[in-house]
């Protein structure tokens, strides 16, 4: 009993990492038609984001006595750099690519190779100065009145806005440098994030320890599942959303401005990376390469799970967790020991992470070879989907 | 009718020549080291005309090509291991030793025939491409889905070769350069010059058989596959079995690309598999030009001579240039550079600078020797 109760914790943390990275995705390839490869890099973006936030706790005197809370603003900060991030991806490239979703498939590629080298050799406080320049560059705009931005001098508010942002840009770059001389130099070395002592050590309950890291990532999945449920549900820019991903065509027709909803559906995908990147700092170390290690289990989510349904994706993140578990950690063999021979050796072949994710493979192949459209298929009456 | 009278076989012709005066001049002109770097881009240029038979003209985006091209590697490595295994303890290759292993295991037993070897390296890949791609394309799952499943099976095989120390030697990989073939050491520079030729002749060879499949019937229903699946399985057609048939295809000259690739480099690893190198073989025929079997290969030898200087005078630039290759690429040039050519791209282009100026008028018809039009 005890054995089954540990491995579902493991297998449902596991799976909660998965959940909160292929929840983004999931919704844009829903929304889009678009596997963005760059994915993993706007987690990897979401982990930086928590290095340099805990960095500025620590260095910064009056932010110091909140040192404890650093996780909580970094999640809030990840969410906005990697969204911002996204939302410019998706301005630059992806809207020229509607359509063709093997062209984006590359085209976002491209951008994750560009994004890996960029953390790897611009100074981590100007890559920040950047971000800040872009976020207000992109957003300034929305606080300034239609009249004024479309008027006679639209143009030069306009550029104001992006002088304005460039220059607070590069004041927190030079800020950041001179404060925290880590942040100062590029460097392609792993960093690590140390998780406050609140989140040290673990809570145990019925003889099993359950680490409190993994306890609050699980918390970060299910606020995130939550909201991102609520925001589609309950509010209008939801529906429409909603509806975009049923079809998009009638719903431009009805005025929905299908522009916008791309917009915030690709920025809201890519901030639920970014909180991903929260969660996948405080397991391990940080690298440029931290989202390659995530990212297919990622689209193995949203395979298994379905296009365009939450629950699919859930599900999907959970079984693939518990499977990752029971099999990579040979639980099987511990909970069923005298199972037939043949059985053992076999399951005991692949008793480890590196081959579970082969077996776990194996068994979406059959899987798909009975659902070939995932757990939740969309319904629908057109030959080509 | 002359084959040279319209202008697509003219920009052939003059690449054809070019291509052929390089290979044939490259041995007494460059130094081995490069020529070496030469004959591992021809060789490459086989996988990427088979990426281009699968994306370029039946429109399937496959980002595991390189679970073909290691497995060809990995046949190739296991005879050469095998053939000088001799003076090692048990008669066995000397990594075994590393980890206790005294009976060599069973499925290296056959690679001890050259002639199986021959077959192997491009039939394994080709019968484990077929099956994948039967299970794959059975239940039309096809787009993104593919290319995601491609790369999921490519990671899986990258994680099986990392993984199996006492079986292949895991991720440390199979040399070559120091085995023997025919009395002499693979690494050394008469066998490295012979590969080179062989490498050239293959990739000739490999352009034909490529060419030869997608003139007929067969390259028209690949690329009714690509332009629209559902009319063509309405038409009565079952796209499973040429989309199968094509994805075998691309296996088996992955695979020949894989055995020439290792030879030349002197080493097969895991590292053939992981996920960039896949990625980058399409990018080679997207830059080359998609649907053109030419651009494949010019886009392939181009791109990792670029690459290969590239690398060596600034190494962290290549990353920013390859991310915005695949940026532009996709954006601006999506015929690529050869498909450009063939549509009046530098025409175009001159005519946009103001350099030249646009003189027709109306359309002309092309007419043959006795001045009748064409259809």
């Amino acid at each position: 009993m005890q054995l089954i109760l540990e491995s579902l914790f493991n297998g449902v943390a596991i799976g909660s990492v998965l959940l909160v990275a292929a929840l983004g995705l999931a919704i844009v390839f829903g929304l889009m038609g678009v596997i963005n490869l760059a994915h993993g890099e706007l987690m990897m973006l979401g982990a930086y984001s928590t290095y340099i936030t805990q960095l500025i706790f620590k260095q910064v005197s009056f932010l110091k006595p909140f040192y404890d809370s650093y996780v909580l603003v970094a999640i809030g900060i990840a969410f906005l750099v990697s969204g911002t991030v996204g939302i410019l991806l998706e301005r630059t490239v992806i809207r020229r690519l509607y359509g063709s979703p093997l062209e984006t498939l590359l085209a976002t590629w491209g951008v994750s190779l560009i994004l890996q080298q960029f953390v790897r050799s611009v100074p981590l406080a100007y890559a920040s100065g950047l971000v800040i320049a872009l976020f207000f560059g992109l957003f300034t705009p929305l606080l300034i009145s239609d009249d004024l931005l479309h008027g006679a001098k639209g143009k030069l508010i306009r550029a104001c806005t992006w002088g304005f942002s460039a220059l607070l840009g590069v004041a927190t770059g030079g800020v950041l440098s001179s404060l925290v001389s880590k942040l100062s130099r590029a460097s392609a070395r792993n960093v690590d994030v140390t998780a406050p002592s609140w989140m040290r050590g673990g809570i145990d309950f019925v003889g099993i320890t359950f680490p409190k890291t993994r306890l609050l990532i699980i918390l970060i999945t299910l606020i995130s599942v939550l909201v991102v449920i609520f925001f589609l549900d309950k509010t209008a820019w939801g529906m429409r959303i909603r509806a975009v991903t049923q079809n998009r065509s009638m719903s431009d027709c009805l005025g929905i401005s299908t522009e916008t909803v791309d917009i915030i559906t690709f920025g809201i995908g890519s901030g639920l990376a970014g909180v991903a990147g929260v969660a996948v700092s405080l397991l391990g170390s940080v690298g440029p390469n931290v989202g390659g290690n995530y990212i297919v289990g990622c689209f193995m989510v949203v395979v298994l799970g379905g296009v365009g349904n939450l629950l699919g994706t859930i599900l999907a993140s959970f079984s693939i967790g518990i499977m990752t578990d029971l099999i990579g950690a040979g639980r099987l063999l511990t909970i069923w020991p005298d199972m037939p021979s043949p059985l053992y050796s076999t399951i005991d072949f692949f008793a480890t992470t590196s081959m579970a994710r082969v077996m776990i493979f194996a068994l979406i192949v059959i899987f798909l070879q009975f659902k070939p459209t995932g757990m939740f298929p969309q319904k629908g009456r057109m030959v080509e989907s | 009718m002359s084959i040279f009278s319209t202008k697509k076989s003219w920009i052939n012709l003059t690449i054809w020549v070019l291509l052929i005066a390089l290979i044939i001049a490259a041995p007494s002109v460059l130094p081995v080291f490069r020529l070496n770097l030469l004959g591992r881009y021809l060789s490459l240029a086989i996988v990427a005309l088979g990426v281009d038979l699968i994306w370029g003209f039946t429109g399937m985006l496959s980002l595991g090509q390189g679970i073909f091209f290691a497995l060809g590697g990995y046949c190739a490595a296991m005879f050469l291991q095998l053939n000088s295994a001799g003076e090692f303890p048990n008669g066995i290759p000397e990594f075994f030793g590393l980890y206790g292993v005294e009976k060599l295991p069973f499925f290296w037993e056959p690679f001890k025939s050259s002639i199986f070897t021959l077959l192997s390296i491009w039939l394994i890949p080709a019968i484990i491409a077929g099956l994948l791609g039967y299970l794959v394309f059975r239940n039309r799952i096809k787009g993104v889905y593919f290319s995601i499943l491609t790369q999921a099976a490519l990671l899986v095989f990258f994680n099986f070769f990392n993984g199996q120390q006492k079986l292949i030697n895991g991720t440390n990989g199979l040399k070559t350069d120091v085995t023997q073939l025919f009395g002499q050491m693979v690494g050394s520079e008469i066998m490295q010059r012979w590969f080179f030729w062989i490498s050239a002749v293959l990739v000739i060879l490999a352009w034909f058989f490529a060419r030869w499949i997608v003139r007929d019937r067969f390259g028209n229903i690949l690329i009714g596959i690509r332009d629209d699946e559902a009319r063509v399985r309405f038409t009565g057609y079952n796209p499973v079995i040429f989309k199968t048939i094509i994805f075998s295809i691309a296996g088996g000259l992955a695979g020949i690309s894989g055995a020439l690739y290792t030879v030349q480099s002197g080493i097969v690893s895991p590292q053939f598999m992981t996920v960039p190198f896949s990625i980058e073989m399409v990018v080679w025929v997207a830059v080359g030009g998609r649907g053109t079997l030419l651009g494949a290969i010019l886009g392939a030898v181009l791109i990792n001579y670029a690459k290969s200087l590239v690398s060596e005078a600034l190494p962290a630039s290549w990353m920013f240039i390859q991310g915005g290759l695949f940026i532009l690429v996709v954006t601006a040039l999506p015929e690529g550079v050869l498909g450009w050519i063939r549509k009046d791209g530098p025409k175009k282009l001159l005519f946009l600078l103001g350099i030249n100026k646009k003189l027709e008028t109306y359309p002309s018809l092309e007419v043959n020797e006795q001045g009748e039009v064409k259809s």
